[in-house]
């Protein structure tokens, strides 16, 4: 990245024009999502031609490989994964660097606006593209006062692709 | 000379979004190729069926008498096969070139519509030069 600032910048703007266009903090949180969903869909394979990783194995090797593969990729920064359930189909990842947010302060009007909420959508929409319907959510912000980004992942199902031939069953 | 007849791209819903013919032989048309591609996308999911180890990816390579089919299927389900002359080699790391241009030029146009035809110029011009390349790369080792 040339320069990494008129990449935090533009998100800047992007956040500030959707605040102005659609009022309501929780619409834009809708809309980030969305626009990292668009993001998601298409970001996966650049990953899987780049990264040349083979399919992984279950969740936890999933989380793993965009903590530490993806958001290295495409941000700059190592994630961690923690706090997994019983079953290993919930798990929270942690970042404490985050290029987004530099020189950003939220003020009151904008409390329940989730600032990266881009990146949730990010990791739904590139997840669905391989067989799995996630829910992504924010536990921590620093933005709201929290010590570190922390997104809760949580594989709902996997989908794996329909065979043409089956439609009879 | 070892040579490419044609290259089909189909999205994971076995539509045909993007064919390319090289030289004279195997010339399809629009309706042909949208059949052809159809077809190879059922071949390919019940070749995954017929394998007796669960998790078979499908078919890599199919050789005939006249011609070999190389395929390539990404994890996001999106397939590359290219039909080329029999004993052609290099066409595995080809079609990951080609994934790896489809990645760039097709997805990362912010006016391409996922799953629908590639009309992409960029494709078309990055896609002709690394078919260039590999041809080069053929002949050059057919000397040695």
């Amino acid at each position: 990245m040339q320069n990494a600032e008129l990449f935090t910048l533009t998100y800047g703007a992007i956040v500030r024009q959707l605040l102005t266009d659609l009022e309501e903090v929780e619409e834009v949180n809708k809309q980030l999502d969305q626009m990292g969903y668009n993001i998601g869909i298409r970001l996966i394979d650049e990953f899987l031609a780049k990264s040349n990783v083979s399919r992984c194995v279950d969740f936890k090797e999933t989380a793993e490989m965009i903590a530490k593969v993806g958001f290295k990729m495409f941000l700059g920064v190592t994630a961690s994964v923690m706090n997994w359930d019983a079953d290993g189909t919930c798990c929270s990842i942690v970042l404490e660097d985050n290029p987004l947010v530099d020189f950003v302060e939220l003020p009151d009007t904008c409390q329940g606006l989730y600032y990266c909420n881009i990146l949730s959508g990010v990791i739904r929409g590139a997840l669905e593209m391989v067989a799995m319907k996630t829910e992504v959510t924010w536990i921590r912000d620093m933005l709201r006062g929290d010590d570190a980004y922390e997104l809760q992942v949580k594989l709902l199902k996997q989908v794996p692709e329909e065979y043409p031939y089956k439609d009879d069953e | 000379m070892a040579a490419i007849y044609s290259l089909y791209i189909i999205n994971k819903l076995g539509g045909l979004i993007f064919y390319k013919d090289y030289g004279s032989k195997g010339r399809m048309d629009t309706n042909d190729s949208l059949r052809v591609a159809s077809l190879w996308h059922s071949m390919h999911a019940i070749s995954q069926q017929l394998s007796p180890i669960n998790g078979c990816s499908g078919i890599e390579l199919l050789e005939a008498d006249t011609f070999d089919l190389h395929c390539f299927q990404s994890l996001t389900g999106t397939k590359f096969f290219v039909v080329c002359e029999t004993g052609t080699q290099h066409m595995e790391a080809l079609l990951k070139v080609i994934y790896e241009l489809y990645t760039d030029y097709v997805l990362k146009n912010p006016f391409y519509e996922m799953e629908m035809p590639i009309r992409c110029e960029l494709f078309d011009i990055n896609l002709t030069q690394a078919i260039q390349k590999n041809r080069l790369l053929s002949s050059l080792n057919q000397l040695c």
